[in-house]
């Protein structure tokens, strides 16, 4: 009788995070990082926004190219819808970032990942923006993210999974906890 | 009150071991040391028991049943195994081990600083110096309570009290009460100040879910059982992050009732995310509720499921397996509340503990102000600490968990007294 052995491949790199876990506790100035964006009006509702330098490891890094991104308003908005709404991209960072997680925590739980698919819906009452109603916030009234994942585990441990990845998600943070945000003009 | 100090006159002098601490910890190490003949004074700030006279609040009472309490060569004697000890009946347990062990007790002696030299440690007290080649420090893992930095910006109007401070729900003014906190602490606190007929809100982080009572035991007798809580600090996956888990929603009752979020939900108390910040006299909690419930149920039902295959594997027979309604959450919780408009006068900071070690003079803290050990066997020569939680097991933190790490403890503090021995020689 032979057994196979099933190799779990997400591809994450899971010794390379927990190399990085431990060679951080030892030295914790090196994870401090700064995140960065430029931005410049294009005209109109539309913007447009790279990314490219990031400082981490106590040094300057750089992405491997420049990222570039449209954010603009639908036509209904009278816009040109040259882009998606700068909301939709924190829905997009979002997604990102959690799934990102669920695939690093499975690797590291040794389970395999067939599909990984989310839609996320987050209503919003634009009275706030438009400044019909102060008592309207002028972000989203909540976020839903559903998932629909196929893996070789229970339904506990995929739970578990997506669980543990919100805990450990930037942009989960991000979003559910209040940032002081500091805007400077012309400084 | 005992005066110990017939036993031993000497209120300075050397000694081989200086035990600092006359909690259950350090006197469980004193028997310990004594079974071995090794010499030491037990060095106590108050009364034996000092944290249990003075810093629990009065209807506190144990987690863990009256048949778990046992200390080495001692257990519990009474004719109630399956009830929960009130403080006072912790405090004259602890006293009896202190009279039945014989501990070299020196009380009312508060030890304000520990310096290395080449003979070992020179310990400096409000009532004389002692020479010890080693120190156990058994001062206790709960000192000082814990405040987040958000505490800081709390409103004037609100009076801010810790667990340390809180004695019962009638040293509270009339008004609404933020709990702030989900461990036992924390939902104690919410689930009497509630009874009391305060509106209370209780601010909820990561926390530890855990039926008292499961498959018709108490949950204790699976976790002893199943030896889940022996599971050793070099077996545990995260071992930083074990050390710092809340300690787990149960409360000891007679009753022996469920103390959960959703039973605190379903006396009027309110639920809401962890307090983040306050901003304008405006608290501001997480929108991550959802989650830190999800993951306490998920890790419950593991724990569960661990618990029913030992049971099967055992073939024990008891009550069918069970599973908890999972932890009801508001679909949209409050993220904020106003802090300035009255209906909040009091917020009760259970936000966990640490020890306080302001007058250890020796370089084994770590950045986090914690100190550095393996498994108790601290890094500096012949010294030791005993009683934090995760020591050396799960169990560590329990009363009847002290035995097997103070055995381990002292076999190795044995060792290093005779290499010195030898050295010397």
């Amino acid at each position: 009788m032979s057994a196979v052995l099933k190799e779990v491949d997400n591809g994450v790199n899971v010794e390379a995070l927990l190399g990085a876990r431990e060679a951080l506790t030892e030295a914790p100035e090196a994870a401090q990082f700064v995140w960065r964006a430029t931005s410049e009006w294009m005209k109109g509702t539309h913007t447009q926004s790279s990314v490219n330098r990031f400082f981490g490891l106590g040094e300057e890094q750089s992405h491997v190219r420049e990222y570039s991104y449209d954010t603009d308003h639908p036509e209904i908005f009278a816009s040109e819808d040259l882009g998606s709404t700068p909301v939709e991209f924190v829905l997009v960072g979002l997604a990102g970032c959690l799934t990102a997680g669920i695939a690093s925590v499975a690797q590291n739980r040794a389970i395999q990942l067939n599909s990984v698919k989310a839609t996320i819906e987050a209503p919003m009452d634009i009275q706030g923006i438009l400044g019909i109603d102060s008592d309207v916030r002028n972000g989203f009234a909540g976020i839903t993210v559903k998932y629909q994942i196929d893996a070789d585990a229970s339904e506990d441990d995929i739970a578990a999974i997506v669980a543990q990845s919100q805990k450990r998600s930037a942009v989960f943070d991000i979003i559910a906890n209040p940032t002081n945000v500091t805007v400077e003009v012309n400084k | 009150m005992i005066d110990f100090r017939q036993k031993d006159a000497r209120s300075a002098g050397t000694t081989d071991v200086i035990v600092i601490g006359a909690g259950h910890a350090g006197l469980a190490t004193s028997f310990c040391l004594s079974e071995r003949s090794i010499d030491h004074v037990v060095l106590e700030r108050g009364e034996v028991a000092n944290s249990w006279r003075k810093e629990r609040w009065d209807s506190l009472k144990l987690l863990t049943p009256n048949w778990q309490s046992r200390l080495p060569g001692f257990s519990y004697a009474g004719d109630d195994p399956d009830g929960f000890m009130s403080m006072p009946e912790v405090i004259d347990f602890i006293q009896d081990y202190a009279v039945f062990s014989e501990a070299p007790v020196k009380t009312n002696t508060t030890v304000t600083s520990v310096r290395q030299n080449l003979d070992g440690y020179r310990v400096v007290t409000d009532n004389g110096e002692w020479q010890a080649k080693s120190v156990v420090i058994a001062s206790g893992a709960c000192n000082v309570a814990v405040t987040p930095k958000v505490a800081e910006s709390i409103p004037a109007n609100i009076t801010s009290i810790t667990p340390h401070q809180y004695r019962g729900p009638d040293q509270l003014e009339a008004g609404g009460v933020l709990v702030v906190g989900a461990s036992a602490t924390g939902l104690q606190l919410a689930d009497e100040i509630r009874r009391a007929g305060h509106e209370v809100t209780i601010a909820v982080g990561e926390h530890v879910r855990m039926p008292r009572r499961y498959r018709g035991q108490d949950i204790q007798v699976w976790l002893d059982r199943t030896r889940i809580l022996n599971e050793c600090y070099d077996e545990i996956d995260d071992l930083t992050r074990a050390r710092g888990l809340p300690s787990p929603q149960l409360i000891g009752s007679s009753d022996r009732k469920l103390l959960d979020l959703n039973s605190l939900t379903d006396s009027g108390v309110r639920l809401a995310g962890r307090l983040m910040g306050v901003n304008n006299g405006m608290a501001q909690f997480s929108g991550s509720l959802a989650n830190v419930c999800a993951l306490a149920d998920l890790k419950m039902n593991r724990l569960l499921d661990t618990i029913d295959s030992w049971i099967n594997t055992h073939s024990v027979s008891c009550d069918a397996a069970e599973r908890f309604d999972a932890t009801c959450v508001n679909g949209s919780p409050t993220l904020s509340l106003d802090l300035t408009d009255g209906s909040i006068n009091t917020i009760i900071w259970a936000t966990g503990f640490r020890p306080d070690y302001s007058w250890l003079n020796v370089p084994v803290l770590d950045r986090k102000g914690r100190i550095r050990h393996e498994g108790g066997v601290v890094d500096a020569p012949g010294m030791y600490v005993v009683g934090l939680p995760m020591l050396r097991r799960r169990k560590s933190s329990f009363i009847h968990g002290i035995e097997d790490d103070v055995r381990d403890l002292t076999a190795h503090l044995h060792d290093f007294l005779d290499t010195e021995l030898r050295l010397a020689v």
